[in-house]
Formats: structure tokens, sequence, C-alpha cells
């Protein structure tokens, strides 16, 4: 036991000697949260907009007045139908409508910039809700369960998390593990009396203490700067991100067996797992989006089920039951790349 | 002249120096050549916000020719599909939470006479999801109401007051400018160039100047007569090299996998990327500078690669943010660079239409480059 401590208490302090590192690991987490709770949504709700007007009617000035009015819309005028490919092409608007009234009738028209195809859709069913709205409206309400306001953070809060926790707990242990293999003083390490498994736990403890901090501080967060809605799950968060954050501890050991040195340690962990954690987890882009192969793919991407019993539990408040494929999943994926890394590292 | 011909010999050096570096690591090359080909033939394939296959779980009360003429309009609609059609809707409820459906359309006992009392709960988890999902279900259901109406000789249950103002009006045709098929991977191809410039140009550099400082290497050079210029330099071209090889490798894969080919010319897609691979590799190097561990280094780089990638309007547009994070935004290069990718590729727009977003790269570039000289210092 006494090697044990002595052993987390080197590392804690070979941690604590670089204290911009930790400041870096403390301030990424929080940065991308307050990035994706207050910045970063793909609502569309500012579409710029111009009008061609052939002839001036009262229907036609009462639709460009429901434009200006329509918060929606940023309305940049009326132009000529000849400028709205140039105007397109500088980016200064994102659609035009033109409203050419014959006879009794009112011929519209709606041109948008497509090159973005889901912006495109959306502006022209807000376009269209605009030109029909004297007419009979829709006899439909609408509600949208777990979100009321519509926040983007409910969505992309359980992403970061899942994202963090194996960023930083892989790179940062493959990183102390690898660079300790560089410098030759885990050379010392394997001949001193210590036994392997306790080299590993004491090596292994002081960045899981980290990764706890960084939790306490996201939640905290979660609930007070971004608003989300408090729950009573909260503990099943907690034992369930500290399960996965033991997951992304193991993971980060099994790629310091692999790593020669610490240039293939960081471009293994940050280059392998930052673009595939971010495209496959779900955290972005939804995954039955993906063609089946890649849904299948996603499958092997351990964050994917993370996120997704984070956003059951946390967003939509599901009993634990609901989650249970998650769990075991993620507990069979803890378990074995533990036993593959511990394995792996009690050989060399 | 001597004393400059002698400057661009020592960069020559230091360049081929440089070039054997990338070549005899291990892991470089195969970041340069393989890493264009993964992002390129998958990431399109993932990067969608497209809203399609929506879940519907309908709850049917009314059990009347209307109500399964409602499900079978949308069982055919290319957006959404129906999942179950129930009696109550704790039942919905429940295929709701197990996530096999996205919206519950309740629809009333006496549905032809209250089409009002009709409702449609949507899973926003997802914002835009659940919005454009339950919008697309209520257009649908509209729209079978409107023709199942018209088809009873049956007027609209609701008399608008503005009645002359608002009707007669045809249905609004629509132009799709630019992307005719709406197909969302020819917008994401552009950016994904920005990506991979991003990754490769910002961390190579970042991680080639810390390892010479780790392996004493650095120490070598600090104490030859070669300056901090012609030093910075050898470190900042050959990833102009690489920023440009790139870029033809991903758009051969976007012409030759996806079909897109680009509409403006490749000289203003190149000049962009010559500029834009300067920008990353000066960052990628002055962050090396000040940074005494390849870990920080590191940690640095990867803060700032997804503030570039998330603010830069590359998954999410800029034009959505809020008032104060747009601000933020034309500090960020990546939002020029991709703004012109995908101007040129897509609109066929010209260094002309683009012009302030090429000054302000060209600046952001000049400056980076400065701050890449200065912050090398021959002392520790």
């Amino acid at each position: 036991m006494n090697t044990f401590f002595s052993l987390v208490k080197k590392e804690s302090l070979s941690i604590l000697r670089d204290p911009r590192t930790i400041l870096i690991n403390i301030f990424i987490p929080i940065v991308l949260l307050v990035l994706f709770g207050f910045a970063i949504s793909n609502e569309v709700n500012s579409v710029r907009i111009a009008a061609v007007v052939t002839r001036h009617t009262p229907q036609t000035r009462e639709i460009l007045e429901r434009l200006r009015q329509n918060r929606y819309f940023d309305f940049k005028g009326l132009t000529a139908a000849a400028d709205i490919d140039p105007m397109m092409q500088r980016g200064e608007i994102d659609g035009a409508l033109i409203l050419r009234p014959v006879g009794d009738t009112l011929e519209s028209q709606i041109i948008v910039d497509a090159s973005n195809a889901s912006i495109a859709q959306s502006s022209v069913i807000y376009i269209r809700s605009v030109l029909n709205q004297g007419a009979a409206g829709m006899p439909v309400t609408i509600r949208t369960l777990y979100n009321p306001q519509l926040r983007s953070s409910y969505n992309f809060v359980p992403g970061i998390m899942g994202m963090i926790f194996i960023l930083i707990c892989a790179i940062m242990t493959s990183v102390a593990i690898v660079s300790e293999k560089e410098s030759g003083t885990m050379d010392l390490l394997t001949v001193s009396p210590a036994r392997p498994a306790t080299i590993i736990l004491g090596k292994l403890l002081p960045y899981f203490v980290m990764a706890c901090i960084i939790l306490a501080v996201m939640l905290l967060m979660a609930y007070t700067v971004l608003g989300l809605p408090p729950t009573s799950q909260i503990l099943h968060v907690v034992w369930i991100s500290i399960l996965y954050v033991v997951l992304s501890l193991s993971i980060g050991m099994l790629i310091s067996t692999v790593a020669k040195d610490q240039v293939s340690a960081l471009m293994m962990s940050a280059m392998m797992f930052m673009v595939p954690v971010i495209m496959f987890s779900g955290m972005m882009f939804p995954i039955d989006n993906m063609p089946l192969p890649l849904q299948w793919f996603s499958c092997i991407i351990p964050a994917r089920w993370y996120i997704s019993a984070i956003r059951q539990l946390m967003i939509q408040q599901l009993p634990l039951s609901y989650v249970t494929t998650e769990i075991a999943v993620l507990c069979a994926m803890t378990l074995f790349f533990l036993l593959v890394a511990v394995r792996k590292m009690t050989k060399d | 002249m001597t004393r400059l011909r002698y400057k661009l010999r020592i960069l020559w050096a230091l360049l081929v120096k440089e070039v054997l570096l990338i070549r005899s690591n291990p892991l470089a090359p195969k970041v340069i050549f393989m890493m264009p080909l993964a992002v390129m033939l998958v990431m399109p394939l993932v990067a969608s916000f497209d809203v399609k296959n929506v879940g519907v779980a309908v709850v049917d009360t009314s059990h009347s020719p209307l109500s399964r003429r409602i499900v079978a309009d949308m069982s055919a609609s290319q957006w959404l599909r129906v999942d179950t059609v129930v009696a109550t809707y704790p039942q919905a409820m429940e295929s709701l939470e197990h996530g096999g459906a996205d919206v519950i359309l309740s629809l009333p006992p006496a549905l032809d006479r209250q089409p009002e009392l009709i409702d449609i709960a949507a899973n926003s988890v997802n914002a835009t999801k659940g919005v454009l999902g339950a919008q697309y279900v209520a257009q649908s259901v509209s729209m079978t109401l409107k023709r199942w109406q018209s088809r009873q000789g049956a007027v609209a249950a609701t008399p608008s007051t503005q009645l002359q103002v608002s009707t007669p009006q045809q249905d609004a045709s629509v132009i799709n400018m630019y992307n005719p098929t709406l197909n969302y991977k020819f917008y994401m191809i552009p950016a994904l160039v920005g990506v991979l410039i991003i990754v490769i140009c910002g961390f190579l550099p970042a991680l080639n100047i810390v390892s010479e400082k780790e392996t004493g290497t650095i120490e070598a050079m600090n104490v030859t007569p070669v300056g901090k210029v012609s030093f910075v330099l050898s470190k900042l071209i050959p990833y102009w090299v690489i920023g440009l090889i790139v870029t033809v490798i991903g758009l051969t894969i976007g012409r030759l996998v996806y079909g897109l080919e680009p509409a403006g010319s490749l000289g203003a897609i190149l000049l962009g990327t010559f500029l834009f691979s300067l920008v990353m590799s000066g960052i990628g190097v002055t962050v090396a500078n000040s940074s005494q561990t390849m870990m920080q280094s590191i940690l640095v780089m990867y803060a700032l690669i997804m503030v570039f990638q998330l603010m830069g309007g590359l998954f999410t547009p800029v034009g959505s943010m809020p008032e104060w994070a747009q601000r933020i935004t034309y500090a960020i290069p990546t939002r020029y660079y991709i703004d012109i990718m995908r101007a040129v590729c897509l609109k066929g727009s010209t260094v002309a239409h683009l012009s302030f977003e090429f000054l302000a790269l060209a600046a952001i570039a000049a400056a980076v480059s400065l701050l890449a000289a200065i912050t090398y210092r021959k002392q520790t």
C-alpha cells in the first residue's frame, strides 16, 4: 500500500508540475460548453431575403410587411431579378421571393441558395408559411417534448461530455506512460519491487481524479449556466460517467503499449479519436441518418453508447431500465480494454 | 545580393532537411495521404443535418377513412416513416421513449368535424429534428385534410377575415440555386477540405517543432547562424505544399466519388488554400514555440482546432449564432476559408466577389507568420 501511495504521489507531482496543462484541461470543457450552449445552433433564424415585385398591389405590400415583421427573416429590401444571382454569389442573401401579380391572382416564386441544402429547405418552409399566413392556416397544434425552449445545448451537453472524457483521459494517460518509456524511467519502475498492477494503478489514479474534477465542473455548468432541467437520475449519470472515464483510461493505456514515442501516441489519440468521436458518436450528426454500414461501425465507438445513455437519463429523464443496453455495452467494452491493456502492459 | 543568395541557400538546405524529416517520420506521410482519403470518403456520408426518416407514432382514436388516408399519405412521404398506429397516447409515448418514433400524431375521434384537435408532439432533445419533423407531419396532415375537404365539397372551416387579400393565390414554385438536387454532401465537401488543412497543417508543424525541442536538435539549430525568418520559413513552406496536395486530393475525390465539379476557378481555390495553410501552419509553429512539452502544444492546438471548427461555420451556420458570437467569428480564419471554398465550389464566385474574405485571410496570414517569427527564440 505504501508503494502504491508513493507512486500516486509521484504521478500527482508530475501532473502538478505542469499547471498549464491542468488549466488547459479544465478550460477546454468550459469553452466547449459555453460555445455549444450559447453560440452554436443549427436553428435557421435569420434568413437574409430580398424581394422582387413586378407590380405593387395591397397583397404584395402585405406579404412584404409580414417578411419585415417576421423574426426569422432579415429583410434586405427590394431588388431586381437580375441582381439575385450576384448577390447570392457575394453571399449577401440566402433567398429571394419573386411576387408577380397577374390579374387577380398572385404568382410567386421562391429562389433559395441551396448550397446548404438543410438551410434551403427550412427557408422554403418559412417563406411558404409567410406567403400562406392569411389563408386557412394549419389546424394543428405542435408541442415539443423534453426541450420546450428548443435549446441546442440539451442535445450537445451529453455529446461534449462523451468527447471530452475520451480525449483527455486517453491523451493524458497514453502520453504519460509513453514519455516515461522515452525518458527511460519506465525501466526503473519495472525493476523496482512494486508489482506491475500497482504501477499501473498508481499511474491511473491521479488522472482518474482529474477526470472526476472535470466531470464535476461540467455537471455544475450544465445545471447552472446552461440551465438543464434538474433530474433525479443525477446519481446514475455520475456513475455511468465514472464507468466511461475508466473505459477511456484503459484505452489510453492500450495506446501507450502500442505507441513507440509521444508523437505517435498523440497522433493516435488525437487524430484517430478526435474525428471519429465527433463524427460517429451521434454527438452532432444523428446516427440514423448514416448509411447502414456506418451505423454498424458507430457501434464500436464507446462514446456513442455513453452519449445515448446520458441523453436519455439527463434530458429525457427516463428511468435506468431504458438504458440497460448502453450500460451493458459500456461495461463489456471497459472490461475488454482493461484486460487487454493490463495483459499487454504486464507482458512488456 | 550575395547575402540574399546565401540566405536562400540556407533556406533551401533547411527545406531539404524538413522534407527528409517528414518523409522519415513513420506516421506523417500516412497522415498526409491517408487522412484525406478517409475523411473525404466517409465524412460526407455522415455529416448531415438532413432531417429524414422521421418516425411517427399515430394515436388513432377515430378509425375513420380519413385517418387511414392520413396514415397512408404519411407512409408515402419520403421524409416520414410511420412507426406504429396505436389506440392510446401512453402506447405511443412508449414507442417514443424507446426511440422508435420521433413524433406522436394524435387524431381526435371526430376527425373530420374537429380537425383543430389534432395534436403533434415531437421529441425535441435534438431541437432541429424535433421541430422540422413536427412540421413535416403537420404539412402532410394539412395537405391530406385540404384534399379531403375539397373532395367533400366543404369549404374550409375558418372564414378568414383577410380572405380577399390572401386568396386567390397559387402555391409558390421553388428554385434551388447552385445545388438543385439539395445534396447536403455538396455543401460539406468543400468545407471538409478545410478540416483536413486545419488538422494536418495545424498539428504536424506543432508536433515537428516540439519533437525537435524534446530531442534537442533545436539546440543545435539555435547555435547555427540561421536567422529567425529562414528557420520559420523552412517550417512553414513544406506545409503550403502539403496543404495544396491535400486540397487537390480532396477535390479529386469529391469529383470522382460524389460528382462535385467545382463551379468556380481552381486558381481561386488554390489561392485560398495557400493563404489558409499559411495561417494554420503559422498557428502551429507559434503554439509550439511557446510550449515546453508536446502535451501542452497538442492540447492548445486541440482547443484551438475545436473552436475553429465549431465557430467557423463548418457544421452549423454562422448566421444561426447570436450577435455576439457572430462578431467573434470575424477573428476565426476558418470562417473565411470555408466561405471561400463553398462559394467558389458551389456558386462559382470569383476572387472579386469574395474580396473581403480573401483580404481578411491574407491579413490574418501575415499577422500569424509574423507572430511565428517573433515567438521563435534562440535562447531558452
